[in-house]
């Protein structure tokens, strides 16, 4: 124990006295989330619309007027037609559609609502999301205009569809991955390149001469990356909520749990880099190229995983952040608990042991 | 009274695959003795020193070190060594006290003791108001008077001392070799391996490994006799050139 606090210390002393180091630890999270949390969900201004107006009549005159006068959308183009809505899209003229139906007029005094359709290009989620609900909240107005005081309420039902990426994919579900590759990247690098840099700068054949056992070694050198990591966790996760405004449904218990899952997952790679490696220099490239490109492709956060090829999808499998995020999915966004995510803890933890097996015995061998 | 030696190896080896590295070497230190370990790069000295202190498991042969078997006991053997290599040991972005803290604590030492002896080796030292830099900011003589007091602060029998003045001038060379003398006279044995061959003449014995195998061994002196030359460089030139004895 004496041992394991000596070693301990003198990891955090290491850390906090790099200023690099800790940039790399506390400032990439938060740049991260805010250039994504931004870049993702900007603010809609004079977003370039289509209207096809079946109706042709004056209601469907003042729905289009309505459009037309609102600053969040800009009309390019009026159509009667719907085979123009295919062709204004894919020449990437307009980022959504507003179907007015033929029976428009007659159906808005009857006592069936009457229909207005919306078709948003869904390639960028966050952004159809967004237009959809500005759109859905014109046609509100139109309905309360409409509703003469004491008669009964006219209602329009919108009807919503989302093309090009129809199960909205990445909408808000960003964060999950985000905290992913965070919590792989910092780990994985941070573990291997400080166990990587003793052995190259001589101190681990001192530190082997000395009576301390190599399994206190390696957890010493873990737990300050441990506890920075949920450090950085907890930072993101409040972020998400009160800056970004990203609900969390499920348990944030089950979250914690399954991301310290996903912790201990990378500080056993992270390890196992170390123990195949020899400079820094190679650690770094192996953590980085190893990490950051697979999790950014084949976690399913930035390109959904089941448009991939067959082989690409198997690979996948591989890929530790998959399973993290498939996880955080569905806690944080669906809010789903235990029963959804077991088979996934149960893959990841037998990736870590795995790896820590891998790593332990390749330890003895190879760590001078 | 005779002790017994603080290290007895009797035709210890260790091959890797086809290639054995050190080949049948026996030979015994006294304790408080002063014992240069020398060779050429790739002689085998590393894996010796490794074998010795319980780092590497050998082919074939016995050897016993602090009393303890270095087959069985490794755990033992570590307790009761130092080991200083160059003056890498240190860590240059941790203050010097922070080192000393650091050192004591992987041997296991009481926080209590920590302090105590920590503050009297700052002492001895003369680095009273250099406790709070950092290693990196030290003149390299300092450093390396630091790392050889951090190796022993645990108060070992025996000290490995693995190219201990690499890099460093003559004037702090000699300092650094009072404090060894200064140890090894309250007792403790120094294992020494080094390039400089005027610093051999401080050695009580020598030993000269040739691809793995002991080529030579005897006080500076004697060496300098039987190869009847007149400095240690030109002993170990011969001996490094395979040459048996002229007389």
């Amino acid at each position: 124990m004496k041992r394991f606090n000596a070693i301990l210390w003198k990891e955090f002393r290491h850390v906090f006295r790099d200023s690099k180091t800790m940039l790399m630890l506390f400032g990439l999270p938060v740049i991260q989330i805010l250039l994504f949390g931004f870049a993702l969900s900007h603010e809609i201004k004079k977003a370039p619309i289509l209207v096809v107006d079946q109706a042709v009549n004056a209601s469907s005159h003042k729905i289009i007027e309505k459009f037309r006068a609102n600053e969040q959308f800009e009309l390019v183009n009026l159509a009667r037609n719907i085979d123009e809505i295919k062709a204004e899209f894919f020449k990437g003229r307009i980022q959504m559609a507003v179907v007015i139906p033929v029976d428009f007029e007659a159906s808005h005094y009857a006592s069936e609502p009457a229909e207005i359709q919306l078709i948003a290009d869904a390639s960028n989620p966050n952004i159809a999301t967004n237009l959809v609900r500005f759109a859905a909240g014109i046609i509100r107005e139109i309905e309360r205009e409409w509703s003469p005081q004491n008669r009964t309420s006219i209602a329009i039902r919108t009807e919503t569809s989302m093309i090009y990426n129809p199960d909205m994919s990445s909408a808000t579900t960003f964060v999950p991955g985000l905290i992913a590759l965070i919590l792989l990247l910092v780990c994985v690098l941070m573990t291997s390149v400080s166990i990587v840099r003793e052995k190259e700068q001589g101190h681990m054949e001192v530190l082997l001469v000395s009576p301390m056992h190599p399994v206190t070694f390696v957890l010493a050198k873990a737990t300050p990356y441990l506890a920075l990591s949920l450090i950085n966790l907890g930072v993101i996760l409040a972020m998400s909520i009160w800056i970004l405004h990203i609900p969390i449904a499920g348990s944030m218990v089950l979250l914690f749990i399954v991301s310290m899952l996903l912790i201990l997952t990378a500080l056993a790679l992270g390890l196992w880099i170390s123990t195949v490696t020899r400079t820094q220099e190679t650690a770094m490239m192996f953590a980085l190229l190893g990490m950051l490109l697979p999790t950014l492709l084949f976690t399913g956060f930035m390109f959904p995983i089941e448009n991939m090829p067959v082989a690409l999808q198997y690979f996948s499998f591989l890929v530790p952040s998959r399973w993290y995020y498939s996880m955080a999915n569905d806690i944080m966004i669906k809010g789903l608990g235990f029963g959804a995510v077991w088979k996934e803890i149960l893959i990841l933890g037998g990736m870590t042991i795995l790896l820590l097996g891998l790593s332990i015995r390749g330890f003895k061998h190879r760590l001078i | 009274m005779k002790t017994e030696p603080i290290i007895c190896v009797d035709k210890l080896s260790r091959r890797f695959g086809d290639f054995t590295a050190v080949d049948q070497i026996s030979f015994s230190v006294e304790r408080g003795e002063i014992f240069g370990f020398l060779g050429a790069n790739g002689a085998g000295k590393t894996t010796a020193i490794r074998m010795l202190t319980g780092l590497l498991r050998p082919s074939a042969g016995e050897g016993k070190v602090a009393g303890f078997d270095i087959y069985q006991e490794t755990e033992s053997i570590k307790k009761n060594i130092g080991y200083m290599s160059q003056a890498f040991s240190l860590y240059t972005n941790l203050t010097v006290w922070e080192n000393i803290e650091f050192f004591a604590g992987i041997y296991g030492m009481q926080f209590r003791d920590i302090h105590q002896k920590g503050k009297v080796l700052v002492q001895q030292l003369g680095m009273e108001n250099m406790a709070s830099s950092l290693v990196a900011d030290i003149p390299m003589g300092w450093r390396q008077k630091l790392a050889f007091s951090v190796a022993i602060i645990h108060q070992p029998k025996l000290v490995f001392l693995d190219e201990p003045t690499g890099g460093v001038d003559p004037i702090t060379r000699r300092q650094f070799w009072d404090l060894i003398y200064e140890a090894t006279s309250s007792g403790i044995t120094a294992f020494v391996t080094t390039h400089y061959m005027d610093e051999v003449e401080y050695f009580d014995r020598v030993s000269i490994m040739v691809d793995g195998r002991i080529a030579a061994m005897d006080s500076p002196s004697g060496l300098k006799d039987i190869y009847n030359v007149r400095s240690m460089d030109e002993v170990f030139y011969q001996v490094a050139r395979n040459q048996s004895p002229l007389s």
